[in-house]
């Protein structure tokens, strides 16, 4: 843990460094993205706010050192829009008159909480959180804070990877968590209607007792919340089989900037009328209204589920073994999952209770494959007849099949626990692009060239979603790392035409960045569709859309 | 030296599981069923004492309906030599520990094994029987809740180390012998690809209790099955006054 005058003496470098950096090519931004023009950072007040901002490193210390520059430079670097007001008295006497004094949180230590991102990247300075119970209260906050011109963050389960979850600066939060109930559930055709603020494993396990399941599936289900998935359109572990949010969900009740509840909360499956507006809303990053209540489809729980992780001698395997897959397993293929050396030694020395399925030595690549259906030994011997099958045609070295759950669940952890691995290991640098599945390692091997013994390069992801997580772990942050990293593996997604962000989303940490995947015209009818429905900007300011825009 | 190992196809440990409506069982339709762990776990000793040189042969065996080669099959992709299915009704309300001891004891006789490992109780009836009675009707010695299992060669002795209630206890038993196991006697191994490939040539031999020659008897009959009662919720209590008015007034503790 670096003393407090090592901290100090860290920021002003840092701080110098900055503003050198800043007039140097390699960390410039991508010139049609950039936020701010180099005349503004010049500026005294920008720069001296900056340095106020670093000298006390408010975002927490980490087990492993806090980061002082990388992911806290977008928000040292924002300025507070003078437009949002601020809180006042009469505001909380509101709230406290609507809500009750309950679900009015005021209190430091509560606000510590929500006001940090999952992964401790990201820290606002919200003075208040509050705790609506139903659409109307939602609704009724809406239309005030829109009146008083107040920013509002509205928070799911706080699991987000981007810190679009978390105020940037003092923005009201308002948390869905109080409106937790399961509205209704059709038997017959698997509709579930439910409140936005429903956990995600708690929705599983209602629906387990009916004989359904969630048609996604993440990491984070014991806290992440069904609105926030919607507003995020997670992706997760299943959706190489349910296939994406934009599939599943069938309605939407969304409350607007303005206060309006919109609502388009159908139960049916097929409904041509007009613009199918929850699209907008899916994936917005509550950047264009607040989620209330989703309808979502649900698939039966299958029975018969199997798990087989293999082990591949190169990339070029992973990829015939995946449309191998596609082809011999059809619809029983519910997950197709990659990870390489790097990632398995990670997992197998900082994760409890893990042991290598395929001992003694690692191999190059493996895969893991997850079939779903409703007959067991018919899959099993598909299953088998496919492996036995790749063996020969030389895809697979190894490989074993889950006996029982117990085994499937141990295999899956591994795969489940590299990011909890690599946030044991030290400072790990986080990127979830979207690449043509034949060019996906090709970025992770670059990267290694580029850094060679400074940094870990790890690479593993959704493969049968053409998924890449790239991870670079090192022991500290590094700024030398840094800039190695960024922008070059934002160009090189763009230049392959790939997304900076599959399935994590864009929220602060790459709201500029979003000229890399979406060209301008796009972004300018984005920003259009923004202003229509929220004319203010209160609903989570400073994300999602580049503030150029 | 041949070991045999008894193995049972449960509804799988990571299940939840349901009573059947009619209350005349568990819900098994649909349900994931798997090797009993236990069963695992003496499989993956009964290989490992086979790998050590000390056997020669690793037989696994099951009674019950046809379904139940699935876990022979399990056995075989283990890495198990051969696999015998006695054939007969369900395994769970049919035939119970006594009966699956009697045909234990016919295939016994049959196979002459040096060493029989059980899984110590089975996850769907939880009886803890079957070991037992085995040994007692063969008249061997019996070594249960075993955590750790050496084997002498020479002396033909097996010495268990048992998980008792006071700790650990160590007997030393003649061989051929009764082993039942444990949790932490070892961690079974994944069925590897190579092994589940030689598994489809291995042989699993049928047999019928009548061809052993063993009277199939149920004495016990399922009356009902029904689920525990569920907790009731607790109370919230908002303060210290209120936590010692209850404890006063209600519950009469203080």
């Amino acid at each position: 843990m670096p003393t407090k005058t090592e901290k100090w003496r860290r920021s002003l470098s840092l701080a110098l460094r900055t503003i050198g950096a800043v007039s140097s090519p390699h960390t410039s931004p991508h010139p049609r993205s950039l936020p701010f023009t180099r005349r503004e950072l010049h500026c005294g007040r920008g720069i001296w706010r900056g340095f106020l901002s670093l000298r006390k490193p408010w975002w927490g210390t980490d087990t492993f050192g806090s980061d002082i520059r990388g992911f806290g430079t977008e928000s040292t670097m924002l300025k507070r829009n003078p437009k949002f007001s601020t809180l006042n008295d009469d505001d909380i006497r509101y709230f406290k008159e609507l809500l009750g004094e309950k679900n009015v949180v005021q209190d430091e230590d509560a606000l510590a909480a929500v006001n940090t991102d999952w992964m401790h990247k990201y820290r606002g300075s919200s003075k208040l959180m509050l705790q609506p119970r139903n659409a109307n209260e939602v609704s009724l906050i809406l239309k005030y804070c829109n009146s008083r011109c107040l920013a509002v963050v509205p928070q799911g389960g706080n699991t987000g990877l981007v810190g679009g979850s978390v105020p940037v600066f003092d923005e009201v939060i308002v948390s869905l968590g109080a409106m937790n109930n399961i509205i209704s559930f059709d038997k017959v055709s698997g509709i579930l209607v439910c409140e936005a603020g429903c956990i995600l494993e708690s929705l599983v396990n209602f629906l387990d007792q009916q004989g359904f399941i969630m048609p996604l599936d993440l990491g984070a289900k014991g806290s992440c919340q069904i609105g926030g998935n919607v507003s995020t359109n997670a992706g997760g572990l299943r959706l190489l089989l349910y296939g994406s949010l934009h599939g599943n969900v069938l309605g939407l009740e969304t409350v607007l900037a303005t206060g309006d509840v919109l609502d388009m909360l159908g139960t049916l499956r097929k409904d041509n009328t007009g613009y199918d507006l929850k699209h907008l809303f899916i994936g917005s990053e509550g950047s264009l209204g607040i989620v209330t209540k989703v309808s979502i489809l649900t698939p039966p729980k299958l029975p018969s589920v199997n798990v087989a992780f293999l082990a591949c001698h190169d990339y070029s395997s992973c990829q015939k073994l995946l449309f191998e897959a596609k082809l011999k397993l059809g619809e029983i293929l519910s997950a197709f999952e990659f990870l390489d050396e790097q990632a398995m030694d990670l997992a197998l020395n900082h994760l409890e209770g893990v042991r290598n399925p395929l001992p003694p030595s690692l191999h190059n690549f493996y895969v893991l494959i997850e079939t779903t259906g409703s007959h067991e030994t018919y899959d099993k011997e598909k299953l088998e007849a496919f492996l036995v099958y790749s063996m020969e045609l030389g895809l697979i070295s190894d490989g074993v099949v889950a006996q029982d759950l117990q085994q499937a669940s141990s295999v899956w952890r591994i795969r489940e626990g590299i990011p909890e691995a690599l946030m044991k290991a030290g400072a790990v640098y986080k990127y979830d692009l979207s690449i043509p599945v034949e060019k996906m390692y090709d970025l992770v091997d670059e990267m290694r060239n580029r850094l060679g013994s400074s940094a870990r390069v790890v690479g593993y992801g959704h493969l049968g979603d053409g998924n890449l997580h790239l991870n670079i772990s090192c022991p500290q942050y590094d700024d030398k790392v840094f800039t190695q990293i960024e922008p070059f593996v934002y160009e090189w997604t763009s230049k392959n035409r790939g997304s900076i962000s599959a399935e994590h989303g864009v929220g602060l940490m790459k709201a500029e960045k979003i000229f890399y995947s979406k060209s301008p015209g796009a972004v300018q009818l984005m920003a259009s569709i923004k202003n229509l429905l929220d004319p203010n900007g209160i609903l989570n300011p400073y994300k999602v859309l580049p503030r150029s825009s | 030296m041949k070991v045999m190992v008894a193995v049972k196809r449960v509804v799988d440990y990571a299940v939840k599981i349901r009573v059947k409506p009619d209350k005349t069982g568990v819900e098994t339709k649909n349900v994931k069923m798997s090797m009993n762990p236990f069963c695992e776990i003496a499989v993956e000793e009964a290989l490992r004492i086979r790998e050590s040189g000390l056997a020669t042969e690793v037989v696994a065996v099951t009674v019950g309906p046809p379904q139940f080669v699935e876990t022979l099959r399990t056995g075989l992709a283990m890495g198990v030599d051969r696999g015998i299915l006695v054939e007969c009704g369900e395994g769970g309300g049919g035939l119970g520990p006594l009966g699956v001891a009697k045909v234990l004891r016919a295939l016994v006789e049959l196979e002459k094994p040096g060493l029989l490992i059980l899984g110590k109780q089975a996850i769907d009836d939880d009886c803890n029987q079957t070991g037992q009675m085995v040994a007692g009707l063969l008249k061997w010695p019996q070594g249960t809740f075993a955590s750790k299992v050496v084997l002498d060669k020479e002396k033909q002795t097996a010495t268990v180390d048992r998980e008792v209630d006071g700790g650990i206890e160590t007997v030393c038993l003649n061989l051929p012998a009764v082993i039942t196991t444990d949790l932490r006697l070892n961690q079974p191994r994944y069925a590897t690809l190579p092994n589940i490939m030689k598994a489809k040539s291995k042989p699993i031999k049928k047999y019928t209790p009548e061809d052993l020659k063993v009277e199939v008897r149920s004495d016990s009959e399922v009356i009902q099955v029904v689920e525990p009662p569920k907790r009731k919720a607790g109370v919230m209590i908002r303060s210290v006054d209120e936590l010692i008015d209850k404890l006063q007034n209600e519950a009469r503790v203080i």
